[in-house]
């Protein structure tokens, strides 16, 4: 490994915190075991195989233990994969083929990976954790450290070429202090990690990778910076800052509003009636994007009018006297539902969904809208409801017709195709309100698979042309004096908050753990700042030279 | 030899949750039992990739089959597992 000669490494900051601590590399995949034949015999290639199995099993179910909770019952259903008798089976016989052990465990685990692949859903999702569990035997039989998330005893800042969702669902967020990665934008896997849970990250670090073990490093989101090897001097000054921030956030969970006194409402986006608790906690000051998905995504058929009105009371309850906007069950693309719509597309992005798929099955969303208007009478938040996907003015027609027909008072579209934005003037003059889904809008204006990992570094809200589109809205909503919300990740990302007020914003919506941040964004800032941010971005040529003259003109 | 059939009743057959509860509940009995659906192949039914090769699905009626001084009892147990809706809760 080479030293890192300069001391400081640049990259994309997430939020704006700052952590101090030595580093941790996660470790690199193995390479697949050569197939050469075993110099062992069979039986000596077998007590050897058997001997990394039972011990693997032992460390993954006493990391199930340590962990607990969901993890525990994955880390469990893994430590039984290692100990299966089919499996140890299958080995063996590699082995009386004179195979080495590490090639006949890799061969083993990677038939019933295939075989559970070509099975699809419920058994595809296991297959992910066979390859963790045949790594990790793979890796005990060389005696080498197991692939994965570290997980040592102290605090740590994790560094990698980017995190899979399979990495950071068993990481223990209580001990990464920050998290580096060599690759990965704002809006990679990490990024919108760190956002939803509040990590200290730097993305896209170029020589993140030859930070060695054990380095002292000041990772800084603010400046996107990480120091290497600090001083004691810049160790104070960094500790302090993250205990002056730690503090401002527990103490501060006010309105959100910009230092002029602008009142910018920061609302939570919220997936079941679970989080209302937490997001209250945070200062939420209502609910922007309440996603009904949940009430569905588990039944072959729809949920009743009284089950699905009960799930409304509870959430309603907890935001007594708050504004509440409630998304019309959006299935699609990355969120199919079989009894909505389960024609194959080739294209389901463009596909029959959001508001189209429930036009195409109408009594599935008049029972939506029935049950959302009885929880409402019943109870005394201010209930909004909007519908997902939007793109022409005759389907925001129907979908207000048919909501107010049904007794909510305040109807509106989620904003989600350049088309709905570049017509936002009509479409606000019928609609109560609008919200800019901005994760749908860039992946529609970019033409870039949300979803495709290759197409990855186009997905970036920052984009002018998606800005544009968003400044489009913000300006009928002025001219109509309609409120224009945002609920995207891009909303999340304290800068570009500013920049989103500045384009005509009125309240912007978030995962409860990014408030904080966005609060004592928009507090360092006039609306006259934000309008000028915004001009300055809509002006750049991308996303990075929008993200860059926005930074700077920010700091001076 | 004790042998018994039963019909699959969880919705999504026996996938990766309940397939872990009848794992289990086999292992824990101690005695080899060996599961197999109509016209198929036995596999040892303490094992979580064998049973979830079978595929198993709602509606499959599925053989078990275990023998030693309790296995009456035990594939009793198993019995009522598979004939209860795993998913339900």
């Amino acid at each position: 490994m080479t030293d890192v000669t300069s001391r400081r490494l640049q990259g994309t900051g997430i939020g704006r915190g700052i952590a101090v601590g030595q580093v941790l590399r996660m470790p690199d995949p193995l390479p697949e075991p050569d197939d050469t034949p075993s110099a062992l015999t069979p039986d000596a290639e077998k007590e050897r195989a058997r001997a990394s199995l039972a011990a693997t099993a032992a460390i993954i179910r006493h990391r199930g233990e340590r962990a607990g909770g969901s993890a525990k019952d994955v880390l469990e259903a893994q430590a039984f994969m290692a100990e299966d008798p089919t499996l140890i089976d299958d080995v063996g016989e590699r082995l009386d083929s004179g195979k080495t052990a590490e090639r006949a465990v890799f061969e083993a685990f990677a038939a019933f990976r295939d075989l559970l692949v070509s099975m699809g859903g419920y058994m595809g999702e296991r297959a992910t954790d066979l390859d963790d569990v045949s790594q990790r035997v793979v890796a005990h039989l060389r005696g080498v450290a197991a692939p994965g998330v570290p997980d040592p005893d102290f605090a740590f800042v994790l560094v990698a070429r980017d995190l899979a969702p399979a990495d950071t669902a068993l990481l223990d967020l209580e001990k990464v202090l920050a998290l580096v990665t060599s690759d990965g934008g704002p809006t990679s896997h990490t990024a919108i990690l760190a956002r939803e849970k509040s990590i200290v990250a730097v993305v896209g670090v170029a020589d993140a990778l030859d930070l060695a073990d054990g380095t002292e490093v000041i990772v800084d989101a603010s400046t996107g910076t990480v120091t290497v090897s600090p001083t004691d001097d810049e160790r104070a000054q960094a500790l302090e800052r993250a205990e002056e921030l730690r503090s401002a956030r527990s103490a501060d969970t006010g309105p959100g509003r910009l230092a002029d006194g602008t009142e910018v409402p920061l609302l939570a986006n919220l997936g079941s009636a679970d989080g209302a608790e937490d997001a209250l906690a945070k200062g939420a000051e209502g609910v922007g994007l309440f996603r009904t998905e949940f009430l569905f995504l588990d039944s072959t058929s729809a949920p009743t009018v009284d089950e699905q009105k009960a799930q409304y009371v509870r959430l309603l309850q907890a935001f007594a006297g708050k504004k509440v906007v409630v998304r019309a069950l959006d299935a699609g693309a990355d969120k199919p539902l079989s009894f909505l719509n389960d024609a194959p597309e080739e294209n389901p992005a463009l596909g029959l969904r959001g508001l189209r798929a429930l036009r195409a099955n109408e009594p599935i969303l008049r029972d939506q809208l029935r049950a959302l208007a009885a929880a409402d009478a019943e109870t005394d938040a201010d209930v909004w409801v909007m519908a997902p996907m939007v793109s022409t003015v005759e389907e925001t027609r129907y979908f207000t017709a048919l909501a107010r027909e049904c007794g909510l008072k305040t109807a509106g579209v989620m904003v989600e195709v350049p088309s709905s934005a570049l017509l936002a003037d009509r479409i606000l003059a019928d609609a109560d309100f609008a919200s800019i889904g901005t994760n749908d809008l860039t992946q529609y204006t970019l033409a870039a698979d949300r979803l495709l990992g290759s197409v990855a570094s186009f997905q970036d809200p920052w984009h002018p042309a998606v800005l544009k589109l968003v400044g489009e809205v913000g300006k009928a909503g002025q001219q109509l004096g309609k409120p224009v919300g945002i609920c995207g990740e891009a909303a999340a990302d304290p800068l570009l908050a500013v920049v989103l007020v500045g384009l005509g914003a009125t309240t912007l919506s978030m995962s409860p753990a990014a408030l904080a941040d966005v609060r004592a964004e928009l507090a360092r800032f006039t609306l006259d700042d934000a309008r000028r941010f915004a001009d300055l971005a809509l002006s750049a040529n991308s996303a990075i030279e929008a993200r860059a003259a926005v930074t700077a003109a920010s700091i001076s | 030899m004790a042998e018994r059939t039963v019909e699959m009743a969880s919705k999504h057959g026996l996938h990766a949750r309940p397939a872990t509860i009848f794992t289990q509940t086999v292992a824990k009995s101690g005695l080899p039992v060996q599961i197999s659906k109509a016209g198929g192949k036995a596999v040892n039914a303490a094992s979580i990739l064998g049973v979830i090769s079978l595929g198993i699905e709602q509606g499959d009626t599925l053989t078990l089959v275990s023998e030693g001084d309790s296995a009456d009892a035990v594939l009793d147990e198993l019995v009522t597992l598979l004939s209860t809706d795993l998913d339900a809760d």
